[in-house]
């Protein structure tokens, strides 16, 4: 008997808690926003999910391999970040534009600084960040929702038409079509609605904590309110700006990654409000319309600076 | 009363597997045929053996000693004859040179057991028997009650509190004893708090112990007496709620500094069993020679609380509760999230013994270590509110100079940010050898 005695340190019960598990749920969250995408803009965007998908699986596949690394493409990482990808892509884009941005997400934005657990920046934002640079006329024609198309195809987003004082287009655009997701947009972030199902469940499983989601709201609502109105100071369309671009798709999945924010809850809240800061900055002064993708990107390289300075407090630590 | 549950920033919420050993009374353990009792089930100074090889002994005859103030004394725990003084396995320590005692079955107390009047002593006299009877800190720590109890100049304690916490998985054996004998417990609380001049106390229990908190509360209202304020305090279930420094800090709300003692914020923590431990040393005149243990899990027919001599094996205690069809694939010396797995099943039960779990292969937990994905769930957990992710990796690089500094001295281990890592990352492992190094 004693030969098949198990030795070793204390904790001897684990949690069922997984990566695996954690990643599969996101990709559970995210299903709901990307069906409304798929809903609202048409069997085009589904194609455009399952060939980020199918890219960022290939792309994991091909350095695992060349690395000789015992990990499954299946742990649900590589899966994640085709998804997120998708999600931040307009409708209408060509299908090899997913796949080249998969592959620089996974192998540039992942798998060159060690796989992961460390990279520094967002794997699906500095695919976006990629191809926003290479073909940008692609990546800012947007669709309108199908069932709006009569004439034209293309539209607007929201915020771009308020970057252009687009103002009498605007006033057709109705709070509830901003929520629901009867606009112009990429495939995951169209439909508030739908990702803050996604996010719920996230918040209620514990899986995301709140403050970063919740700093970076509120930050931009009160920048937003306070800067950003038609004339004068404090006159902002606070709601305007949560409901419309990716906010909410970033705020609640991107920003709140793991991997690429901070530690402890302090470095999230500083996080999450300066990442709702920069994307004011951005919406505001930049010649982009939105900012949210950028934003996130630029503090992901300050978290190592934010975690070195928001370390919690130990308990009983003398103050000398 | 406190009646709303309190409780901690920081913890995790582990299974409890209380049952089915929680319901079932204490019982008495099968005198064993023969004990092997260690000279060192304490912090401190190890005892000189007292006794050679051919001495007759009796249950609570002294068979080690230390003149070292931080020790505590040995005693025999069945009578018999000693057979060997030799190094043998103890269960968290290697090996320790112990007393081997053959049985002769007539188990003749070597004390007087009767009741004696406690009224009348005075607190060193209590401090004295507590000495001598080798009553030590019976939650797991093993820390010799009279040194804890001698006063220190310029730290003036004003508060105890008693510990019914028991928040580890599995173990029930303070629960048991809370129900069984819940007078004998505050007795030995107000014993305590004689000893060291306190009248404010503290009874501190989980809120899944509704009916020990009643028999507690019952038990303090037909004992106390007016010159004591002692309350009972209902304490949310989490693991590690029992931890004195997260006690003193949910009950006092004080927070005792790092690399201190209770007693820098004035405060004494006991657990239940030991406060039981010293009833019977004052008012019996009996040493610690046996203690209740929990013996559970799936690997094991019959779960018990048994009361079982100090020095009797593992191998013993299989014998009488018998293993389930499963082998075990695990034995736990203490609960599964701080207690310490055996190789053999020849270490015998020590003072600090709270239970004994086997698990069945099935049970044993065999994740494999991944990569950490920064999730920060150790940080939320840890109940010192340390990085144990940034120190895991100092500590991988064997900076173990900043790990220091930034505080892996303070982690007592209890195991909640090993628990809840998603990456399964014994960072537990990483600590002790980050505070070793």
């Amino acid at each position: 008997m004693d030969n098949v005695i198990n030795v070793s340190i204390a904790p001897h019960i684990k949690s069922k808690n997984s990566t695996k598990k954690i990643m599969w749920a996101v990709v559970l969250a995210l299903i709901p926003s990307g069906a409304a995408g798929v809903f609202i803009f048409g069997v085009k965007a589904l194609l455009i999910i399952i060939v980020s998908i199918l890219s960022a699986l290939a792309a994991e596949w091909v350095i695992i391999s060349a690395r000789k690394q015992q990990i499954s493409i299946f742990d649900g990482s590589a899966f994640l970040t085709g998804l997120l990808l998708a999600y931040n892509l307009p409708p209408q884009v060509p299908l090899w534009l997913p796949a080249a941005g998969a592959f620089f997400a996974v192998i540039i934005g992942k798998q060159v600084f060690g796989g992961l657990g460390h990279n520094i920046f967002n794997p699906a934002l500095s695919g976006r960040a990629f191809l926003m640079v290479s073909w940008p006329v692609y990546m800012t024609t947007w669709q309108l929702p199908r069932w709006n198309i009569v004439d034209t195809v293309t539209t607007a987003t929201p915020l771009a038409l308020f970057k252009h004082k687009s103002f009498g287009m605007l006033n057709n655009v109705t709070y509830w079509d901003l929520f629901i997701g009867n606009k112009g947009g990429c495939i995951g972030e169209v439909s508030v609605a739908a990702l803050l199902i996604g996010a719920a469940y996230l918040l209620w499983k514990k899986y995301i904590s709140w403050h970063i989601p919740l700093t970076y709201i509120v930050t931009i609502a009160l920048t937003s309110w306070a800067f950003n109105g038609k004339s004068a100071f404090f006159t902002g369309d606070a709601l305007f700006f949560i409901l419309s671009g990716g906010l909410i798709l970033g705020a609640f999945f991107m920003a709140t990654d793991y991997v690429t924010s901070p530690l402890s809850s302090r470095g999230k809240i500083v996080f999450g409000v300066s990442c709702g800061l920069l994307t004011f900055v951005i919406r505001k002064f930049s010649g982009y319309p939105e900012g949210v993708s950028y934003s996130i990107l630029i503090m992901n390289a300050a978290v190592p600076l934010i975690d070195k300075y928001t370390f919690p407090k130990w308990f009983g630590k003398r103050t000398a | 009363m406190i009646s709303a549950a309190m409780t901690f920033p920081g913890g995790v919420h582990p299974p409890h597997f209380k049952k089915p050993a929680n319901k079932i009374p204490i019982k008495k353990a099968a005198l064993p045929k023969q004990v092997v009792i260690p000279l060192s089930q304490h912090i401190g100074a190890i005892c000189e053996p007292l006794v050679s090889v051919g001495d007759k002994v009796k249950p609570g005859i002294l068979i080690g000693k230390s003149d070292k103030f931080v020790s505590s004394f040995v005693h025999a725990s069945v009578s018999g004859e000693v057979i060997k003084i030799e190094q043998r396995p103890h269960p968290l320590s290697g090996l320790c040179n112990s007393v081997v005692i053959e049985s002769d079955g007539t188990d003749e107390a070597g004390f007087t057991q009767q009741e004696s009047n406690a009224d009348s002593l005075k607190p060193q006299e209590i401090i004295d028997i507590i000495r001598r009877s080798g009553v030590v800190g019976l939650g797991g720590a093993c820390f010799p009650t009279h040194v804890k109890l001698t006063s220190i100049p310029n730290k003036k304690i004003d508060t105890f509190v008693l510990n019914g916490a028991e928040c580890e998985p599995y173990l029930s054996c303070d629960h048991r004893l809370m129900l069984e004998r819940p007078k004998d417990i505050i007795k030995g609380m107000l014993l305590i708090m004689k000893a060291i001049g306190v009248t404010k106390g503290f009874v501190a229990i989980e809120d899944n112990k509704p009916d020990a908190v009643e028999a507690m509360r019952a038990a303090l209202n037909s004992t106390l007496n007016t010159q004591h304020s002692i309350q009972i305090v209902t304490l949310k279930t989490k693991y590690p709620q029992g931890a004195e420094k997260q006690i003193i800090k949910v009950i006092l709300n004080k927070e005792v500094p790092a690399g201190g003692l209770p007693f820098d914020v004035g405060c004494l923590v006991d657990n239940v069993a030991t406060a039981l431990a010293v009833y019977e040393a004052v008012y019996y005149k009996k040493p610690l020679y046996e203690r209740v243990i929990t013996v559970c899990g799936d690997a094991v027919k019959e779960q018990a609380n048994l009361l079982v001599r100090i020095g009797t094996r593992v191998s013993d205690i299989l014998q009488q509760c018998g293993l389930s069809s499963q082998q075990p694939g695990k034995i736990i010396f203490g609960g599964p999230m701080m207690g310490f797995s055996q190789y053999t099943t020849d270490v015998p039960v020590i003072k600090g013994t709270s239970g004994i779990i086997f698990l069945s292969q099935a049970k044993v937990d065999k994740s494999v270590e991944s990569v950490c994905i920064r999730c920060g769930n150790c940080l939320d957990v840890c109940p010192m509110k340390l990085a144990p992710t940034t120190l895991m990796n100092l500590i991988k690089l064997r900076r173990y100079a900043e790990a220091k500094e930034i505080g892996v001295d303070n982690c007592y281990e209890c195991g909640s940010c090993a628990y809840e890592c998603p990456a399964k990352i014994p960072l537990v492992d990483y600590m002790k050898l980050g505070k070793n190094g």
